[in-house]
């Protein structure tokens, strides 16, 4: 670990909140910039969810993971971290959460830490005041709730890609993947890496939403190389690609067994009589699309907005500057654009944030070129606006508080309650240990009858994302919270 | 102008709003309530859903809390397993003799107002809640506290309402007051003038607000309190169970931070640990303070919430107000302009009390309990000094 810095002689340093491809971009461009950083993030490893990988991989003779995208990408900004806190520019704080962020007072933050249950040292929760914080918090999967969606085998699209990420094998093997987005057919693709097989891909869209913004994939040329690999992959095992197909049941006593999968019309209503059973499926992998984690945003009261994929996003500005200044945001936090956007996007805010001048016109050029494929892809992939034709009485919206689809549907029409926040506190669905991070699309989606006002969506999204405490916490540690701003273990502070 | 409006106008779409929509719609009057967001989304999803006797001081306010205890119980009795009505008592710890002294004196007083209440000793205290701390000295044990889900009542006892005719606006913020032949006949929104013979201000915290449209001073201030949330766990605590301090925090007109450690389970397993009392006024930054304060105060009252997690935290303002009494009735000073507000951190609890009581005086029937002691004018008109707190807490 790096020596304390001396107060005066070095920059005053930046807090870079996540190690993915957004975060290990701005920490490279904070410090080349000369300016000092602390790296906080919730895994043991640099990498985030799409570069998630075991400790082998990390090793200089290791070769290139085959599942992933962009590795040399990875390589360069682990290289450049690992030598900058080699020479005392870096603290990195592996396996951290932070659970709260205040826009404290004199205008810095307070960046709340907690280590997790993977971190060696001192299990105390600390403070580390900053003057400039970068947010690159990532997203997980959207999930939208469907009959048999609690058995065991079924996860979300991006588990299943993590599972083999770290595991190196697969999580069962007869894997059907549904949802929406490009997103399923790398997920196939990693599930067909390890040798295990993929029974089918239900796309919910024909595509046919990509031809208006099809001009926009040319702009960013890996996406094709990248989805004409998946394609050739997708067709030499022979993966069955079902488009306007939704998964409407998930079958089997004890964990999955079989798939209903039916035939969807343009707005997501199943057609009559389509349906037919898929048999011999050990896991599910659903994904309707990402939602960005906003909840250390809210925290700090910055401007919020809807995004094209109905995402609640952070607004930034030129150089990803939130409206709270010295708060820089990147990556799917201010709309979700894949790896390589974030990269662009970690890169524009780092420089930014270290004040070494304006951003560099490349830098600009590649956010922009990925903003314009990601609006391409969230029109081609809409969450269908029937998807709540698919639920039954009995089928559970809320998986921690058990709460069904008749208990939402019966409290919002019967109470006349408008907005997801009266649901919740009637039904209690939200409430409990996720704090809503799974069922709060769908919730926003069947308790907002306040969507005729002008900003009922949005608003409604901020209910479903306000979550105070970022990550629970021991009511212990919480008691016994540093307040004189030391950092855990020897690291140093600013 | 034609006048084609209701009997009454409430504003404020809270516990208290919604019990008075209730009781004048069940009266036959013709109501319509207003309020500026969504039902019940001010205080009273902000809250514990506490209805309780043994933290009040004897006097009106006590008084109020036993008649709106046997409205909970007997008017509204078919409903209590729609809002999750759960007597599970409430029990304050002594830690020390000294404390168990006070507790004492207190409970003396309130046994001469027919409040039902046992002393309890440690012992019987480890029999009624097994996991608090060992070394406590002594408790008291009151069994009609007793706890509702706050936003099942709002919903519930507004489609109540609704059923008996009331319209229930929401998302309409009222922006000033009508006048006509000398008297308050109703408000104005942006989506259009509202009139009523009466306008009922049930705004909570935001009642001074609503007071100054009509041109009167009423001192009700905001004064902020967290709430934690546990994860769900088996049940471990059995009753509200708080510390002897909290009557005093309750008293006190101090406006800096004060915590006491109050502890209940819930049916849904979560257990709510409060509580903190600060007059910041509308202030939404968090006072990590008060969070630690309250942790450290519940992990001492029951040792093994220190290795439970904690999973949200939220914060309500209370409608303070300045002798800790509640203001019910009609303003002297605007004809036409009733208030019911000032119900601090008891609000849920005393709801249907002032809600059947508000709804007795505006048809003009005799109220079952004097409304003179509550009267919204007795503060006076401010004055130089005494005025700037209210302003001071704004701040």
């Amino acid at each position: 670990m790096a020596e304390p810095m001396t107060a005066g002689t070095a920059p005053i340093g930046a807090v870079v909140i996540g190690a993915g491809p957004a975060g290990l971009a701005a920490a490279a461009e904070l410090v080349r910039a000369g300016t000092h950083v602390t790296l906080v993030d919730g895994s043991p490893r640099f990498g985030g969810q799409y570069w998630r990988h075991g400790a082998a991989d990390d090793s200089p003779s290791a070769p290139s993971p085959r599942w992933h995208h962009g590795w040399s990408t990875y390589r360069e900004l682990r290289d450049t971290l690992l030598g900058a806190e080699h020479a005392g520019h870096l603290t990195h704080l592996p396996s951290t959460h932070v659970w709260a962020l205040d826009h404290g007072h004199a205008g810095g933050f307070d960046v709340h830490v907690a280590p997790t249950s993977e971190a060696v040292g001192p299990q105390d929760l600390c403070t580390i005041a900053a003057e400039r914080v970068v947010l690159c918090p990532g997203a997980y999967d959207r999930q939208l709730p469907v009959p048999g969606w609690t058995l065991p085998g079924v996860m979300s699209a991006g588990s299943v890609q993590a599972f083999i990420k770290t595991q190196r094998r697969s999580p069962g093997q007869r894997v059907l993947l549904a949802g929406t987005g490009p997103f399923l057919m790398a997920a196939a693709a990693t599930v067909l890496q390890t040798g295990a097989r993929v029974a089918a891909i239900c796309e919910s869209t024909d595509l046919t939403g990509w031809l208006p913004g099809g001009a926009s994939a040319a702009l960013v040329p890996s996406k094709i190389t990248e989805g004409a690999q998946y394609t050739s992959l997708l067709a030499r095992h022979r993966v069955p690609f079902l488009r306007r197909h939704a998964v409407t049941e998930i079958r089997g006593e004890d964990r999955v067994r079989a798939v209903e999968v039916s035939r969807v019309d343009a707005a997501g209503a199943v057609v009559a009589g389509s349906a037919r059973v898929l048999d011999d499926i050990d896991v599910v992998g659903l994904g309707w699309g990402f939602v960005p984690q906003t909840e250390l945003l809210m925290q700090t009261g910055a401007e919020t907005r809807l995004d094209g994929d109905g995402s609640l996003v952070g607004v930034v500005d030129g150089s990803q500057e939130s409206s709270i200044p010295g708060l820089f945001l990147a990556g799917e936090i201010t709309g979700v654009t894949g790896a390589a956007g974030a990269v662009a996007e970690g890169r524009v805010a780092g420089r930014a944030a270290a004040q070494s001048g304006t951003g560099r016109r490349r830098d600009a050029a590649a956010r922009a070129r990925h903003r314009t494929f990601a609006g391409a892809m969230h029109h081609a992939h809409p969450v269908p606006r029937r998807w709540e034709d698919w639920m039954r009485d009995e089928t559970v919206v809320c998986r921690c508080e058990e709460v069904t689809y008749e208990e939402v549907t019966t409290a919002r029409d019967d109470l006349a309650l408008a907005d997801p926040r009266s649901v919740k506190g009637s039904t209690r669905a939200g409430m409990g240990m996720c704090q809503g991070r799974i069922c709060g699309f769908a919730m926003a989606c069947l308790s907002s009858q306040s969507a005729a006002r002008s900003d009922g969506d949005h608003a409604a999204a901020r209910q479903v994302s306000n979550r105070p405490f970022a990550m629970p916490l021991s009511l212990g540690a919480l008691a016994a919270e540093h307040t004189d701003g030391e950092q855990p273990g020897s690291a140093s502070s600013r | 102008m034609s006048r084609t409006g209701s009997d009454v106008l409430v504003i404020g779409a809270g516990a208290v709003g919604a019990a008075i929509a209730y009781f004048c719609s069940e009266a036959g009057l013709t109501v319509q309530v207003v309020d500026r967001g969504e039902p019940g989304s001010g205080t009273s999803s902000r809250c514990e859903g506490n209805i309780l006797v043994s933290d009040k001081e004897h006097g009106p306010e006590l008084d109020l809390a036993a008649y709106s205890l046997g409205v909970w119980q007997e008017d509204l009795e078919e409903h209590g397993a729609a809002w999750e009505f759960e007597q599970k008592g409430g029990i304050i710890v002594a830690s020390q003799e000294q404390s168990m002294r006070s507790l004492r004196r207190a409970l003396e007083a309130q046994r001469r107002h027919a409040i039902s209440v046992t002393e309890v000793d440690s012992a019987e205290l480890a029999d009624l809640e097994p996991h608090l701390r060992d070394d406590a000295v002594g408790a008291a044990l009151y069994p009609d506290d007793a706890q509702v889900m706050p936003m099942l009542v709002v919903s519930h006892l507004l489609a109540m309402a609704r059923s008996r005719g009331a319209e229930v606006l929401s998302g309409r913020e009222v922006t000033g007051m009508l006048h006509s032949g000398g008297r308050i006949s109703g408000v104005r929104t942006p989506a259009g003038d509202l009139h009523a013979d009466a306008v009922v201000n049930a705004a909570g915290p935001w009642a001074a607000e609503i007071a100054r449209f009509a041109g009167v001073h009423l001192p009700i201030a905001p004064r902020r309190g967290y709430v934690m949330v546990t994860e769900p766990l088996p049940p471990r605590v059995f009753h509200k169970v708080y510390a002897a301090e909290y009557i005093d925090d309750v008293g006190s007109s101090a406006s800096s931070l004060q915590c006491s450690p109050v502890v209940e389970g819930t049916p849904a397993g979560s257990i709510l640990i409060g509580s903190s009392r600060e007059r910041v006024g509308f202030s939404e930054a968090v006072n990590r303070d008060a969070l630690r304060r309250i942790a450290a105060n519940a992990t001492s009252l029951f040792p093994f919430l220190r290795d439970v997690k904690v999973i949200r935290h939220y914060h309500g303002f209370r409608p303070y107000s300045p002798d800790h009494v509640p203001v019910l009735g009609p303003d002297p000073r605007a004809d036409g302009l009733w208030h019911a507000g000032g119900h601090e951190g008891a609000g849920i609890g005393l709801s249907v009390g002032t809600g059947k009581l508000m709804a007795q005086a505006l048809s003009g029937a005799p109220t079952d309990l004097d409304l003179a002691p509550f009267a919204p004018e007795r503060f006076g008109e401010p004055t130089g000094g005494a005025q700037t707190i209210d302003e001071g807490d704004d701040l």
